[in-house]
């Protein structure tokens, strides 16, 4: 099998995501363990990272599902944290062009945050060939995938040993503070921020959490206003 | 589990997997219809994080026992926690110090 050029990529995808793998590693964990203190049985629990593999969504999941928030509120939360994925799948698209149906399939499983990054980086400053380039992608998004299925066994293990007194769901809404921080880096997100958030205070005694996509939809609407009277 | 069952959670678990499934696979199955995400759909797509994920975490810390109260172990963890989050982005950094405010608020109060 000549795939040496094609092994030396895989390789080199897994080793440009490895540093990233140390801080996904811990998230994994809290992910494992959330689904635990949501309720979820052992085997639901480990299955939820391989169905969903999308962490910032599987942990409001978690929580919306502890809190007892309507199945539509938790779905439609889950799939807007993720609506994401459409900027990076347009994004690596060019790069991808050419694979087959079962490939793009499987690609487009792989895709994550991290995963994306790293290709991105790497695909706009070299020229490579489509199997180098989805050999690369591969080796990154499995590396990803394998990190996040054993960090959550591990919390789904722990999980269930950790007694309440330790509020360890509290480590939900810490990660979402980092994760939210992250994602304001201009005027319009920071608008958008500070309205979802005292709109969401304004919210929260709706039932079943419905004040949670109102408090969103009412964030968005004030980014964009801002963004279009600058 | 938050009034739940079993079956009802397996349902969550699948319809949010393969929407997911199809929220990635969308933009790399469709290019060559569609070359470019269109640019209103680009600029909500950029503030949806920033808003979803201030909205999931305001009301756990200004209602963590229920009604609106700014006196709560949570609420004060919570604060100081923000601090670290936007100083440093750091996530196990954040984690430490939200978790060791509130079990010390909680010891003492």
């Amino acid at each position: 099998m000549p795939t040496t050029p094609r092994r030396a990529a895989f390789g080199s995808g897994i080793r440009d995501i490895a540093p990233i793998l140390i801080g996904v590693f811990p998230f994994g964990i809290i992910a494992g363990v959330a689904a635990v203190e949501a309720g979820l049985g052992t085997l639901q629990a480990i299955a939820a990272s391989q169905i969903v593999f999308a962490g910032a969504s599987q942990l409001a999941t978690m929580d919306l599902i502890a809190r007892g928030a309507a199945p539509i509120v938790i779905v439609a939360t889950a799939l807007v944290i993720n609506s994401r994925f459409v900027v990076y799948g347009a994004a690596l698209a060019p790069h991808l062009r050419g694979l087959s149906p079962l490939q793009t399939a499987f690609g487009a499983y792989l895709l994550t945050d991290e995963a994306f990054a790293v290709s991105n980086h790497r695909f706009a400053r070299e020229t490579l060939d489509l199997p180098t380039r989805s050999a690369y992608y591969l080796g990154a998004g499995l590396a990803l995938w394998t990190t996040w299925q054993v960090s959550s066994v591990i919390g789904v293990i722990v999980g269930g040993g950790v007694p309440p007194e330790w509020s360890l769901d509290f480590a939900i809404p810490l990660v979402f503070l980092v994760l939210a921080f992250a994602a304001i880096h201009d005027r319009g997100t920071r608008v958008a921020a500070v309205a979802a958030a005292l709109a969401a205070a304004a919210t929260a005694e709706l039932p079943l959490n419905l004040g949670l996509l109102v408090a969103a939809a009412f964030g968005i609407a004030a980014g964009l206003l801002a963004e279009r009277r600058r | 589990m938050g009034g739940h069952s079993s079956s009802t959670v397996w349902m969550l678990l699948g319809v949010i997997g393969f929407g997911t499934w199809l929220i990635r696979v969308s933009f790399m199955a469709l290019l060559g219809r569609v070359e470019r995400v269109p640019p209103l759909v680009g600029r909500i797509l950029r503030l949806i994080p920033a808003a979803v994920l201030t909205a999931l975490v305001v009301p756990g810390l200004t209602h963590a026992e229920g009604s609106f109260d700014l006196g709560t172990t949570r609420f004060l963890a919570g604060m100081t926690a923000a601090i670290v989050a936007w100083r440093t982005r750091n996530v196990p950094a954040t984690i430490a110090v939200g978790m060791t405010v509130l079990w010390i608020a909680e010891a003492l109060l």
